[in-house]
């Protein structure tokens, strides 16, 4: 196999050898050249350069845009403050130097758990916050000492504030520090020098999902330094742009009503604006100060609030979800009429139970609710009803009739990290779990039990999809966005999503029904004496299952494993303004928590209405 | 020769050790382990931030030589039998990259193997010389225009798929160490003079038009953006100081700051206070000339010049074809990655992830270059024992 080569070729290949070996040196001489250049003839600007190079490009900080709610409180600011700052490799005696600190001004163990966990995530050189903020008085015993405290600055610094604290932490999210995994992504979209010298992004909520307009871009100023470090002239300069304003819909007065009606309590809630899409409001109970995140908190805490059985962390309202339980019979109905399953006028008898072969299926009513037509079944719940309706439809058909209103399906919301949730159907399962649908499983399906999931946010959407006569508007939090420079304002336009195929016959019935619930119905009690009209359905989703001849029995129940309350309404009926979805986790029966919140929501907008008509 | 006796001292000490490195090639190896000290000194420099990284530049290195020795010890005739499957299972695995990679920085260049990842281009910077040099051998030269596409196609498919993942600077070298082969095996003189012009005439048209072609909007046929970015950033790093131009501008100022003399080990400024980015890997170099100056990089220089030089004379003294083609595309390949290198650090080429051999911290490409290095001791091995034959033959 192997040849011995020809003997011309062996003189063409050591001619060819010798050529490239030249190249290699002429190569290699034109580096040697540029080394030359570099270090011989342009020695002194580079070592000038070097010299000053420590000062000679600063960067100026852009003021991240604020947030604010739709009546112009402000509900994220900027400000600026004092904060003591170690920069860990110029320290020689770190220990030493932290307890002398911990002499002159407070410094607690929560400070020096997140000090040294910032220090060891932190690179080498990076400064780090000691005490993220000072008072007048600390700062001034600080900088008295601060000669023989290498290392240890005091800085001005620019500040996020969250005026209201925990309210809508969920919603706004909050900024954090710059970590690895971010400097990676920032580098690898090219966006290195807005972050120059910023050492904070959005993370979470608003301030991650609109970063990139909140943040602005970091300007620089060249400066010519003295070797004294005396700066003599800026040689250029790049102003840095501010970044843009956010002008929410969300009504923060309302918000707030909210979450402490929740007290306590665990929970969803969104309300917006059926024919635009505005979110009115965004709750997720309970919630947290946003401000412990920002220069990182400490390791205590934060295992605190990631493992406490509240999940307080968890953005309930995009990322929860939960059986809709009787709020869904509306759209159980609506899809009923529409498919032609059911007429108004036929009916059913409910003995307060349905066999199904010989399983037995439980109405909440024991003593059932008599003859049931479609009117009645929303006005008293009656889950016999819909039992029989999720037999004669099938899974699949009522997936085909409900998905249109959004359930199962992201809406789009100008977040990050919004979930589907499950609309089941026979495909689905079968992808999931390799098994066929079992016609046993209609049954629960027709009550919102059973595999149904959906966010609080799904629910609203598609409550106000109701309201709007099928028409979805896409949900938004943010109204405008506001260049602080020129003034300009640039609104979100209400962007329709999709128009649900309905008759006008078949919702002027199921509104009707749904009104009835709060006239004489489940919800007549909490909407006493309201000076207007809401068509609503409450819900009560179960938790665990209960066994087939076992009665629920709330107080026997463990508080964890209680029922879900929801509620889902608009109003006012005839011409609806708001929408609203809520649920208060393990709060029982559906009227008894849910609905007063509801109330509030709508007093609080329908008697403002007045008020934000005059401006 | 077992019941020889072995002298005490020195003499004895190597007498024992010499059957072990019998398989390196001396010259070759002084100059290895010039670049190697000077690496071990420049990376406890720079990298005297990062824990770990002293340690584990020491663990490559000893990674390198090891696999250096081990691959020594094969025969040229085994390399040659594997040079087709290695390709073959290269281009598989480039294909299953395309296709099921793992995207990493933007780019789909990994596969995952279940135990570990690993990036198949790397592998094509031997496999390509390798193939294109068996199929040489294989028709005694490329003599027809069918060998010539059929060499062509062998280099282009690589090289294209290597290039949509995308990595320009992986994709650079593999072309180029096919195009070496090509050279060596009799590529027409008037090809390369005209290549070589165009390479001239193109260098000189982007100094003078670069402004033009690099106003916003204007889009180079062929490059992506952020590729067209960097040559605009090489042309006028003041572009972009904060973003882009930040590392060229730094890394300048190291180079040009360090002198005549360097700043000495240790001391230089940018290095240590961390001007420099990706000081312990590509830009290496910078932190090199900073602290050891201009007679530190007439060292290094000069210790490539050795390195490359004596691959091309084992290449010359080699006695296959294949074998012959194999060894000056390698010592070609080590001076391609030293150039472009350096190139970049102080400004001349373009920003594309090539490391400074044996001196750049990173296990990847020492393994890569570990085994070129192998292939030309293994070559130089066969050399002395048939250089006899060769003198004999010159003379006649």
């Amino acid at each position: 196999m192997i040849t011995e080569f020809r003997a011309n070729d062996s003189k063409d290949f050591r001619l060819r050898a010798s050529f490239v070996a030249a190249l290699v040196l002429i190569a290699f001489s034109l580096l040697l050249l540029r080394f030359a250049y570099l270090q011989i003839w342009r020695y002194y600007d580079f070592h000038a350069l070097s010299e000053e190079n420590r000062v000679a490009l600063l960067p100026v900080q852009a003021p991240r845009g604020e947030i604010f709610d739709r009546h112009g409180n402000i509900i994220a600011r900027n400000g600026s403050g004092f904060a003591l700052e170690i920069e860990p490799h110029k320290v020689p005696h770190l220990e030493e130097t932290l307890q002398f600190l911990a002499t002159l001004i407070k410094i607690d163990e929560l400070d020096l758990r997140r000090f040294r966990r910032l220090k060891s995530e932190l690179r080498r050189f990076d400064t780090i916050p000691l005490r993220p903020t000072l008072n007048d008085a600390e700062v001034a015993r600080i900088v008295v000492h601060l000669h023989r405290l290498p290392g240890v600055s005091v800085n001005v610094r620019s500040m996020r504030y969250y005026p209201y604290g925990d309210s809508s932490s969920h919603l706004l999210g909050h900024i954090g520090r710059i970590s690895k995994r971010d400097r990676e992504r920032i580098e690898q979209s090219d966006l290195a020098s807005s972050y120059f010298g910023t050492s904070h992004i959005g993370k979470l909520g608003l301030e991650q999902a609109y970063e990139e307009q909140l943040r602005g871009r970091t300007g620089f100023d060249r400066m010519e330094i003295t070797a004294g470090g005396r700066m003599v002239r800026s040689l250029a300069r790049r102003l840095p742009v501010p970044g843009q304003n956010l002008r929410l819909s969300i009504d923060g007065e309302l918000q707030r009503t909210v979450e402490q009606a929740y007290g306590k309590r665990r929970g969803a809630l969104v309300a917006l604006v059926p024919a635009t899409g505005e979110i009115l409001a965004f709750v997720s109970m309970p919630n947290f100060n946003p401000a412990l995140f920002i220069d990182g908190i400490d390791s205590t805490t934060w295992d605190a609030l990631n493992n406490s059985p509240d999940k307080p962390l968890l953005n309930r309202p995009l990322r929860g979800t939960y059986p809709p339980g009787s709020t869904y019979k509306p759209f159980m109905a609506l899809a009923a009429l529409e498919s032609g399953t059911r007429k108004p006028e036929d009916t059913i008898s409910d003995p307060g139970f349905f066999m199904f072969g010989n399983h037995k299926f439980r109405d909440s009513k024991p003593e059932g609710n008599g003859i049931v037509d479609l009117r009645k079944s929303i006005v008293v719940s009656s889950d016999t009803y819909y039992y029989i309706v999720a037999r004669d439809m099938g899974v699949d058909m009522i997936h085909q009739y409900v998905e249109p209103w959004g359930f199962g399906q992201r809406t789009g919301v100008d977040l990050i990290g919004e979930v589907n949730g499950i609309l089941p159907s026979s495909k689905w399962k079968m992808e999931r779990f390799k098994q066929p649908w079992h016609p046993g499983e209609n049954m629960s399906i027709g009550i919102g039990q059973g595999y149904n999931s959906f966010s609080m946010l799904q629910m609203a959407v598609a409550t106000a999809g109701l309201a709007n006569r099928g028409v979805i508007m896409k949900p938004k939090l943010v109204k405008a966005i506001e260049d602080p420079n020129t003034g300009d304002i640039i609104k979100t336009e209400p962007e329709l999503m999709r128009k649900v195929e309905v008759s006008d016959k078949h919702l002027d019935l199921v509104i009707d029904a749904m009104v009835e619930v709060n006239k004489s119905g489940t919800g007549a009690r909490v909407f006493a004496g309201a000076p207007y009209r809401v068509a609503g359905k409450t819900g009560t989703a179960q938790v665990i299952s209960i066994g087939q001849n076992e009665k629920y029995n709330a107080a026997r129940v463990a508080e964890r494993h209680r029922d879900h309350s929801l509620y889902m309404a608009f109003a006012p009926a005839e011409q609806p303004e708001v929408a609203v979805a809520l649920i208060v986790e393990n709060g029982g029966f559906g009227a008894a928590a849910a609905a007063p919140i509801a109330r509030l929501v709508f007093d609080h907008v329908l008697s403002k209405k007045g008020a934000a008509r005059g401006q | 020769m077992a019941s020889e006796i072995i002298p005490r001292g020195w003499r004895g000490i190597w007498l024992r050790i010499q059957p072990w490195v019998a398989v390196f090639d001396g010259p070759f190896m002084l100059f290895f382990l010039g670049i190697a000290f000077l690496s071990t000194i420049t990376l406890y420099s720079a990298g005297n931030d990062f824990d770990g990284r002293f340690a584990g530049h020491i663990r490559n290195l000893s990674i390198a030589v090891l696999i250096m020795w081990l691959v020594a010890h094969i025969p040229p005739v085994m390399i040659h039998r594997v040079a087709v499957p290695l390709f073959v299972i290269g281009v598989l695995l480039l294909l299953a990259v395309a296709l099921f990679g793992d995207v990493s920085k933007g780019a789909r260049r990994w596969l995952n193997i279940g135990i570990t990842r690993i990036q198949p281009s790397e592998l094509m910077k031997i496999a390509m010389p390798m193939m294109l040099a068996w199929l040489v051998h294989r028709v005694e030269g490329l003599r027809t225009i069918q060998h010539w596409l059929m060499a062509v196609l062998l280099l282009m498919v690589p090289t294209a798929f290597i290039l949509a993942q995308p990595d320009l600077g992986t994709a650079i070298l593999v072309f180029s160490a096919g195009l070496f082969v090509l050279f060596f095996a009799g590529l027409p003189w008037r090809l390369v003079l005209v290549a070589l012009g165009i390479g001239v005439l193109g260098v000189l048209l982007l100094i003078v038009f670069g402004d033009a072609a690099c106003a916003d909007g204007v889009n180079w046929p062929g490059l992506r953006e952020y590729q067209r970015q960097r040559v605009c950033t090489l042309l006028d790093p003041m572009r972009d100081p904060l973003g882009k131009g930040f590392h060229i501008i730094q890394s300048i100022i190291a180079v040009g700051s360090g002198g005549i003399f360097g700043k000495g080990w240790m001391q230089g400024t940018q290095t240590h206070l961390e001007f420099i980015p990706e000081r312990t890997t590509d830009f290496l170099f910078a932190a090199y000339s900073e602290e050891f100056g201009l007679l530190g990089n007439l060292l290094l220089l000069s210790l490539y010049a050795g390195l490359i030089l004596r691959g091309l004379w084992i290449a010359i003294g080699a006695p296959t074809l294949f074998s012959r083609l194999l060894a000056g595309a390698i010592s070609l390949t080590i001076f391609n990655y030293a150039f472009v290198n350096m190139g970049m650090v102080t400004g001349v080429l373009p920003v594309v992830g090539v490391p400074l051999p044996w001196m750049s911290y990173g296990g990847t490409a020492m393994v890569t270059l570990g085994f070129g290095a192998g292939i030309l001791m293994s070559i130089a091995r066969t050399r002395s024992q048939t250089v006899q034959g060769f003198v004999l033959q010159r003379s006649a």
